[in-house]
């Protein structure tokens, strides 16, 4: 590989995840303007947008991986099977 | 009356936007890039998953300069907030006397941090230094900051308390102004005593700005590089080796881009996570 990018040393699993994150916050942003979010509260202590929500969500989610990369040598799906649980918990009633 | 819609202004953002990709968007993303290889040298690299990030998150050495932070951290807003809130209620009202009080409260901010540095290396040594001589040949006590983690530790931690605990002065000074007199004139005519005033009034409404004062230190003592960079250097040992150091001791010391590059990623995380605890703070203390 060469070319002008050559020095972000790019990969395919990198690429895609940043790919997904850049459709999240597009998709947010057009979700946002056809059917705005209002702040209410869930099991989270604090008020919470839809946004705010998902931050939360992906930031726990992080924390999550860590933590198992911390405790277990076991697949890193575990994590990632319990993040998709979190995220759907926070999303729907966070 | 019809209001026009014009996105023309979104273009105003732009510059900033371009900005921010070049100097923190793409530099971020290489970073990623980093963390998942072994870079051996340019067009030389090696896929190797999370193992960096296996190594990052068990290695003790890590985990030690973590808690050191943590501690420091925790130190630094235990003196440093009561002793702003001290100095604060200690200055004067009103006057030329405010006027100077504050200026010559404020000037250990103006100083650059490596300049700080520099100052409590020279000023702690034992041989040149002020503080160095007098703690050793006035006071009797063995007091080397090159030598004993202890007293690196205190050197680092008064050097903060000196160089921050005017900005929490400063902070709880405009808070206790925005007190409105009635107020008093209340507590007087309930008799208060000075210590009732403290706790029912001007602490209560030091609330806000206490609360900013408590997260902007903690977010700085946690990224704390400069100043003990150039008083101790980490060291002796790992005494002052705090998260920052620890990382550009990887990243820079022993160019070891794929630890480095892990190990910055969880930092930031951290970060972000002090940052939006922060800023979801400071929103919900404005609408109360």
């Amino acid at each position: 590989m060469g070319g002008p990018l050559e020095w972000m040393a790019w990969t395919t699993p990198t690429a895609l995840f940043f790919g997904a994150v850049f459709l999240m916050l597009a998709s947010m942003a057009l979700l946002g303007a056809r059917n705005p979010s209002y702040a209410r509260k869930g099991f989270l202590p604090i008020e919470t947008t839809r946004g705010d929500r998902l931050y939360i969500g992906l930031i726990v989610c992080a924390l999550i991986n860590l933590a198992w990369l911390l405790a277990t040598d076991a697949t890193q799906l575990g994590a990632v099977a319990l993040c998709a649980l979190w995220m759907v918990l926070v999303l729907r009633w966070g | 009356m019809q209001k026009t819609v014009n996105h023309r202004a979104w273009l105003l953002v732009l510059p900033v936007v371009l900005s921010v990709a070049f100097s923190a968007i793409l530099p971020l993303m290489t970073v990623v890039n980093y963390s998942v290889q072994d870079i051996l040298g340019p067009g030389q690299r090696v896929w190797v998953g999370n193992e960096w990030f296996i190594d990052t998150v068990r290695n003790p050495d890590l985990h030690a300069a973590f808690w050191r932070n943590l501690l420091f951290s925790f130190q630094v807003l235990l003196i440093q907030i009561p002793l702003g809130i001290a100095v604060a209620l200690a200055l004067p009202a009103k006057g030329w006397q405010a006027s100077l009080s504050l200026v010559l409260i404020a000037l250990p901010l103006l100083i650059p941090w490596n300049v700080v540095g520099t100052i409590w290396q020279i000023f702690g040594r034992a041989d040149i230094g002020l503080g160095g001589y007098f703690v050793n040949n006035i006071l009797g006590l063995s007091y080397n900051y090159t030598l004993e983690p202890r007293d690196a530790w205190i050197t680092v931690l008064v050097m903060d308390v000196w160089h921050w605990t005017p900005l929490v002065a400063l902070l709880c000074y405009a808070g206790l102004r925005a007190i409105p007199d009635p107020f008093y004139q209340a507590a007087r005519i309930d008799g208060a005593r000075l210590w009732s005033i403290f706790w029912y009034i001007q602490l209560p409404k030091l609330r806000g700005v206490l609360l900013i004062a408590v997260l902007l230190r903690f977010m700085d003592s946690f990224m704390i590089y400069t100043e003990p960079f150039v008083v101790t250097g980490g060291g002796p040992g790992t005494a002052t080796t705090f998260l920052s150091i620890y990382l550009s001791n990887i990243a820079i010391g022993q160019f070891d881009l794929g630890n480095g590059s892990a190990f910055s990623l969880i930092y930031f995380l951290l970060i972000q996570i002090l940052c939006f605890v922060f800023y979801t703070a400071i929103l919900r203390a404005g609408r109360k």
